[in-house]
């Protein structure tokens, strides 16, 4: 077995976007030992590419605005599949999480007299994201790993954790991981650890994710005994760009599209208002003329339906271009060219501007862009208790986009980094409390690092093997063509097929070169937990016969209330295979079930 | 489809050097494509650095035909393709492997900056305007991509002066700080002393290369000059404040640490 | 005041092997294009100064060309050598013969000489530190503008107070161009325009300095509290990134004027009238 090199501390954080971030000052400022743990450089987790901003109700835009109004817009952008108490957590916290950032140093943009600017976003009753430009996530990350710096926090850059480890009772207990640059492996031996690992995106072909987002913590997680639930519920964001190919799955605002931005077809119609649901008939512009009124006069016209939620509108993206009617690089046009002056689309979306400008060479006020949907972000993950962001194994807890619970079926947009925020915090206080309750030191088992290492070591074995690029691309291609945007029974059983072909090749992966900075051998560490969460999305696609928020069946078109009533829990069987049950939501006290009700008015 | 040749350092701490690979070349890729394209295929151990491939998180900071650029954000057909197109790792970092450099010093840097330092807020909460965060918002878009401390020459051609020389990254981090209305300590001592402003002869390299057209001399670095020189080099002011004691700060300490000092920590950190 | 000296160093590992090959620079574009441009550019016009200033003649059109045309370089005309008319209304120096241009040479040199476009412009240039981006500047060492000499660098916020001086000399000289004595008093002449665009470019020039954006708003903290200062630091930051365009801009013409009125002065060219 390799060497290794081992650190004790109270408390570990793997992942530093803004939920780990978050969770490590926590702990930090209770006095304890801490390390952060992350895959990339400090700073460049994928936090830094939100662009809208941080939901919060602050009333600072809107004094009409509260937690409660919060809350039943993050329960019914969710489906109602949420945990009602993360869902009541976040609203409630969300104000004063957005205030210490501003402690910490972030500079928001700012109303007439001097408080945190708010602004409108899709399925928000009031304007309420606190934001920065289009640059919100960077300011974030920035102002957290300022933060984190000024604590002392031990940070351990590019270094990719394995696997978590346990000690003789069951508590994690740690983690075993290797550092990027030198391929040595180092051992962490920690009594509280805090996974907060992001999405799951790269398991697809078109992702707006980056490539760290290979849902280590899902499977890590997973693989230690923990609960997850939904997995099937992924976002597929309505536009992305198509073209060029190497730039296919970025993310295209979706201020585009408050901004005037209209989708049309290959035949020039604006084919959204042949898609509008029943659910939202009512709040939805019948005709073009009404539609264009409405940006100018919101309260006697009603919304146009280019900003239906995400997911109406990635799939009516989807049926147009399979009837045919989608563009030359198989998307479809977003207009704003047609629509705005260019000095006003220049102002307003000064890096969407740039970005097709410098990437794709086109001009957005003179021509359209031709979008479609992209894998985007994972409702699902691993379960937590609302209050402590504990999974179900003893020490270990989970926050941020890796943990389930708050966006239900589907995530309103901004609310990802206030749930960063608050859930972080929280977890980096549980785990602290955790910490500080146990004794002794922390003692994993030796045998799961001789696991862990040797499984790790084994494609340095073999030679003529599988490539783990083409593994790679033959798993994107298997999810993005069976467990999409749109899932049907007969593709998702095909597609757990192929997964188990997949698995077999993954055991024949070979990479060549040493373990310096290998990224050939960094991608064949990542496969499993790749496989893994794949395994758990499909699985999870089956067996919830029903559509709901990001999760769209062909043959179960329709909501199943009985199914909103549950989640589907996956864990680990004692004979390793995955399980997968249904268990019922937990119960919404009735005053909250009141609010919910009172907004139908 | 033609064809192009990528010539890229290949090497590590003992030495290296270029290896071409033709590849064949695809409409609307960037560089980064083409990196990738030569892992899956003829050199998968080919180390370089990357996350976002959208110019948002600065990881992918190469020398393409020898000027610092985000691999991701250069377009392969704005390079002329009929002689190779050389990528080089950032020269002024140590080498790690291949494109990847060693940029820890950036981090060193920064857990010596002073950390932000508000007073505490009014009743009601801090406020500012628009007006009052506009100019520290501008330096605020850094993604510490590091191109400028890569190109800056003061530590590119003369690597002794890292131990006194903060780069235009953390002047730019400084002015902010010093700039912010709620900020409340004194960071110009510790610009000129600690911070080695006065190394650098505003040559703009660190301007002409920020992938975020941050304007990092004429908003930051000479600002921040100025700012100096009020309190180090100019007589007039410095008699002023003998007079009339105002606008006393609070100087930094020059350790980057805020809060209370929490006990030791086990020593290795990234 | 403490010395670099003694700066705790920041802990990191040096002689590290660097990436890339050891060459001066893997840059293919024409890098040498701006610093060559550059040192041809200055040597010519610093030539051509220095020539002017120690010419000490023909700086002066005067009522006998029914003009008053003062070339920019020697005025204000202070000292005993001073042609007739060319004098200045309430200092004289009768014991100063050598050239009044020295003053010219001094204040709004040293203020050019120490300006931060024109720093970056002759360090690329003639001290090739660096020559040009991602270019190696081949110095063994370097302490840039830290101690001696170049530490002076600061003094730029003087030269800047006394340059002000010099364009009220100069905003003077230009109102007295419109004057045309025995040719109708009062006129508009070539020379005229050239005077009065001569001082406006270097107004333009003094306020797009970095230390007046500094002096005049920059070094406020929180603008909303200082809303004068704030405007007046607005006004000037577009002026300010301009910067290097009026540099170059304002140096040209001020050459040019001296040499259109030198041109005048010798009889080589007549200075037409206008209206």
């Amino acid at each position: 077995m390799p060497e290794y090199e081992s650190h004790e501390y109270d408390v570990i954080v793997i992942g530093a976007g803004g939920a780990g971030l978050r969770a490590a000052i926590e702990a930090k400022e209770r006095g304890l030992r801490t390390a952060l743990v992350c895959k990339s450089l400090l700073g460049k987790a994928h936090t830094v590419m939100a662009e809208g901003g941080a939901a919060a109700a602050m009333g600072n835009v809107w004094p009409e605005d509260n937690w409660q109004v919060h809350f039943r817009d993050t329960m019914r952008g969710g489906k109602l599949l949420n945990n009602w108490r993360m869902a009541q957590l976040h609203a409630q916290e969300a104000p004063d999480r957005i205030y210490e950032l501003e402690r910490w140093g972030a500079l928001f943009d700012r109303t007439a007299d001097g408080r945190i600017l708010q602004r409108d976003f899709g399925g928000h009753r009031y304007a309420r994201l606190a934001h920065v430009g289009d640059r919100t996530g960077l300011e974030m990350i920035r102002t957290l790993q300022q933060r984190a710096v000024a604590l002392d926090v031990d940070v351990y850059m590019e270094c990719k954790v394995l696997r978590l480890l346990k000690d003789a009772e069951g508590r994690v207990s740690g983690a075993i991981a290797y550092w990027r640059a030198s391929g040595d492996y180092v051992e962490f031996r920690a009594k509280a650890v805090v996974v907060a690992t992001g999405s799951v995106g790269k398991s697809w072909l078109y992702t707006s994710n980056s490539w760290e987002s290979t849902g280590d913590g899902h499977a890590m997680a997973l693989w230690a005994g923990a609960d997850v639930i939904d997995m099937e519920c992924i976002q597929f964001h309505p536009t992305g760009m198509v073209w060029p190919l190497s730039v296919r799955g970025i993310l295209v605002t979706e201020g585009v599209r408050g901004d005037g931005g209209v989708l049309r077809n290959s035949e020039g119609a604006r084919f959204m208002f042949d898609y509008i649901p029943a659910m939202f008939a009512a709040e939805t512009a019948d005709s073009e003329a009404e539609a264009d009124r409405w940006y100018e006069d919101h309260l006697h016209n009603r919304r146009p339906p280019e900003l239906l939620p995400r997911d109406e509108v990635a799939r009516s993206i989807n049926s147009e271009v399979k009837a045919g009617r989608g563009g030359p690089h198989g998307g479809v046009f977003l207009d704003i060219a047609s629509r705005r002056s260019a000095e006003y689309i220049r102002r307003r979306l000064p890096s969407m501007y740039h970005q097709f400008k410098e990437l794709a060479g086109v001009d957005i006020t003179a021509e359209p862009m031709e979008v479609g949907p992209t894998c985007h972000y994972i409702m699902g993950g691993i379960r937590v208790d609302a209050d402590t962001e504990a999974t179900t194994v003893p020490g270990l807890f989970a926050a941020g986009e890796v943990a389930a619970g708050l966006h239900g079926a589907n995530r309103l947009g901004g609310n990802s980094l206030s749930d960063l925020l608050v859930f972080g915090r929280r977890a980096g206080m549980a785990a602290a409390d955790f910490a500080e309750g146990r004794s002794g030191a922390p003692s994993p088992e030796a045998g799961d690092v001789e696991r862990a290492l040797s499984d790790a070591e084994a494609p340095f074995g073999r030679e003529g093997g599988e490539s783990p690029y083409d593994l790679h691309q033959s798993l994107q291609r298997t999810m993005q063509a069976l467990v999409g945007i749109i899932r049907t029974e007969s593709e998702l059983v095909e597609a757990l097929e192929e997964l188990d072909e997949l698995d077999d090749r993954a055991t024949r992966v070979s990479v060549t070169g040493g373990r310096v900075y290998n990224p050939g051998w960094n991608l064949a560490t990542d496969l499993p937990s790749m496989l893994t969460v794949s395994r758990l999305v499909a699985k999870g696609a089956l067996e919830r016969r029903e559509s709901r928020g990001g999760h769209t069946r062909d043959d179960y078109p329709k909501a199943d209330p009985e199914l909103g009533k549950v989640n589907f829990v996956q864990r680990l069987g004692s004979g390793g295979e995955f399980t997968i049950a249904p268990e019922p939501l937990p119960e919404m006290p009735p005053e909250l079930q009141r609010l919910l009700e009172e907004e139908h008015s | 489809m033609s064809e192009l040749t990528m010539r890229v350092w290949r090497g590590d701490p003992e030495g290296g050097a270029f290896t071409d690979y033709p590849m064949p070349a695809v409409e609307g890729e960037v560089v980064l494509d083409v990196i990738h394209r030569i892992q899956a295929g003829p050199a998968p151990d080919l180390a370089c650095r990357w996350n976002c491939k959208a110019g948002k998180c600065g990881s992918c900071s190469a020398e393409i035909n020898g000027v610092p650029r985000l691999m991701c954000m250069t377009r392969m057909d704005e390079l002329p393709t009929e002689e190779p197109v050389v990528v080089a790792p950032m020269r002024t970092f140590p080498v790690i492997r291949d494109l990847v450099t060693d940029v820890s010093f950036n981090y060193e840097v920064a857990r010596r900056i002073p950390p932000f330092t508000p007073g505490p807020p009014p009743p009601g909460g801090y406020r500012m305007k628009q007006q009052d965060v506009e100019r520290g918002q501008e330096f605020r878009k850094c993604i510490e991509c590091f191109m400028c401390q890569d190109v800056c020459h003061v530590i590119r051609d003369h690597e002794e002066n890292k131990t006194a020389f903060a780069g235009p990254r953390f002047f730019i981090r400084l002015m902010e700080l010093d700039s912010h209305p709620l900020d409340e300590e004194d960071r110009r001592e510790f610009t000129r002393h600690d911070a080695g402003l006065g190394y650098c002869n505003i040559t703009k390299c660190c301007t002409e290369v920020c992938p975020e057209h941050i304007r990092i001399t004429d908003n930051g670095i000479i600002p921040m000059k100025e700012r100096v020189i009020d309190t180090a080099y100019d007589p007039v002011v410095w008699l002023g404040r003998k007079i009339v004691r105002r606008g006393a700060r609070r100087p930094a300490s020059t350790a980057g640490t805020a809060g209370e000092q929490p006990a030791a920590e086990e020593s290795a950190t990234a | 005041m403490s010395t670099l000296e003694d700066v705790e160093p920041v802990s990191v590992n040096l002689g590290g092997v660097r990436g890339g090959p050891d060459v001066r620079t893997l840059r293919r574009d024409a890098w040498w294009r701006f610093p060559a441009a550059t040192t041809v550019f200055l040597t010519v016009i610093v030539t051509y100064l220095a020539w002017a200033i120690f010419q000490n003649a023909y700086y002066f059109v005067g009522a006998s060309a029914h003009r008053d045309l003062i070339s920019p370089f020697y005025s204000p005309c202070i000292t005993g050598s001073c042609v007739p008319g060319a004098h200045g209304t309430f200092l004289v120096l009768h014991w100063w013969t050598i050239t009044p241009a020295i003053f010219a040479a001094a204040i709004p040199g040293g203020f050019r000489f120490t300006c931060y476009y024109y720093r970056k412009a002759y360090y690329r240039s003639f001290w090739q530190a660096p020559p040009a981006c991602a270019v190696a500047d081949g110095h063994s060492r370097y302490t840039g503008e830290s101690r001696f000499p170049l530490v002076f660098q600061n003094a730029h916020r003087y030269f800047w107070f006394l340059a002000l001086v010099f364009n009220v000399i100069l905003t003077i000289d230009a109102v007295m161009a419109f004057r045309m004595p025995g040719q109708g008093g009062i006129g508009v002449s070539i020379g005229t325009l050239v005077l009065v665009v001569n001082a406006a470019l270097l107004w333009a020039y003094s306020l797009s300095c970095h230390f007046c954006r500094h002096a005049c708003g920059g070094h406020v903290n929180q603008f909303s509290k200082a809303p004068v200062r704030y405007r007046l630091w607005k006004f000037l930051t577009p002026l300010n990134h301009r910067h290097m365009e009026i540099a170059w801009l304002s140096l040209f013409w001020v050459t040019f004027a001296d040499l259109y009125i030198r041109l005048v002065a010798s009889g080589w060219i007549s200075d037409p009238k206008l209206f």
